[in-house]
């Protein structure tokens, strides 16, 4: 990757976890007594277990944190891609990922304190998409910024 | 037994069973009979020089295959294969005889998995259902459930292969399956006969 790069990638906790009630808080118990603040979550199920994908505000920690108590568990590099909380601003984005042939394998967003929409989007060619997304003056989320929101 | 009933020679292909001391067969666990040379079934000794305790068809319950053709040592004595499993652990599944050690030598040739797992057999309505669940390596996780997926699709295709039934696969976090020492129990039956 060159230099910078690591400045518009997060890094989200992935989870392998069993379809059976009590997973979660185990995993959601672990995240409290390390003081770990989860900033987006979902779940993709699939029957008989599901991956929970998260962002958190210190992911090195959390995954170590996590894979010590013995959870499958991975980091995985994804775009934060700040958007104004208006309407138009997710037919922007897509459009832009749309005309470079940028294909997305999963995405979720939430509202952030300061009025702003955070979209993550996971992509095959992340270095292809971090330097379209710029081209288009799209603003990328960091790890150090996510820290503060 | 091993050394004075059979011995492995530097070929490593098979164990040489001393013919003119032993006499092995290699017999269908169900029928009693025969199996062909180079099929899997029953081993069963006999002791052709012993005098005080001898042993006529002793059934020794481990699953085998008998190699008659001359060895690339040059010995002429027949050999057996790897033991693949025990006849008492053999379940039937809608008329299919399945052992537990061909779904683990299965599993042992694909790198995403480890030699974790569980048989559950299961009877849904008239139909006799087998489900494996197994554990799976870290290094195998992908949070694209697509990977996933795939990981899954090659697990039942391999076992489909060799067990000529289709089997569901179910993945399971690394240690979440109950260790024992020794022979662990791998099948639960959950069938009501």
């Amino acid at each position: 990757m060159g230099s910078g790069i690591e400045d518009k990638i997060i890094k989200q906790i992935s989870l392998f976890a069993e379809n059976k009630p009590g997973r979660l808080a185990n995993v959601a118990n672990k995240l409290k007594s390390a003081g770990i603040n989860i900033r987006a979550f979902t779940i993709a199920e699939s029957g008989d277990f599901g991956i929970i994908r998260m962002v958190v505000d210190k992911s090195d920690y959390a995954h170590k944190v996590l894979h010590d108590a013995g959870f499958t568990v991975s980091e995985t590099s994804v775009l934060g891609i700040e958007m104004e909380d208006v309407p138009g601003s997710m037919s922007r984005i897509a459009e832009v990922f749309g005309k470079a042939k940028i294909n997305l394998d999963y995405a979720y967003a939430f509202v952030t304190r300061d009025q702003k929409a955070l979209l993550i989007v996971r992509v095959n060619e992340i270095e292809k998409a971090v330097k379209t997304l710029e081209e288009d003056n799209i603003k990328l989320i960091g790890m150090k910024e996510l820290e503060k929101i | 037994m091993s050394g004075p009933l059979f011995t492995e020679c530097s070929e490593q292909c098979g164990i040489h069973i001393w013919a003119d001391k032993f006499l092995v067969e290699i017999l269908d666990p169900e029928t009693g009979e025969p199996v062909p040379d180079g099929e899997s079934g029953e081993l069963v000794i006999t002791t052709l020089t012993k005098e005080a305790l001898p042993l006529i068809r002793y059934r020794v319950r481990d699953l085998t295959r008998k190699l008659s053709e001359p060895c690339r040592c040059g010995r002429t004595h027949p050999r057996i294969t790897r033991i693949s499993g025990r006849s008492d652990d053999m379940i039937i599944v809608r008329g299919i005889n399945v052992f537990p050690g061909q779904i683990e030598s299965v599993l042992m040739k694909i790198p995403e998995v480890g030699n974790h797992f569980m048989i559950i057999v299961d009877r849904i309505g008239p139909l006799d259902s087998i489900k494996v669940q197994i554990e799976m390596h870290e290094s195998a996780f992908s949070d694209k459930m697509s990977d996933m997926m795939a990981l899954k699709k090659k697990i039942s295709g391999a076992l489909k292969s060799v067990l000529s039934l289709a089997v569901e696969v179910e993945l399971v976090e690394h240690g979440s399956l109950p260790r024992s020492e020794g022979k662990s129990k791998k099948v639960i039956d959950n069938r009501k006969i």
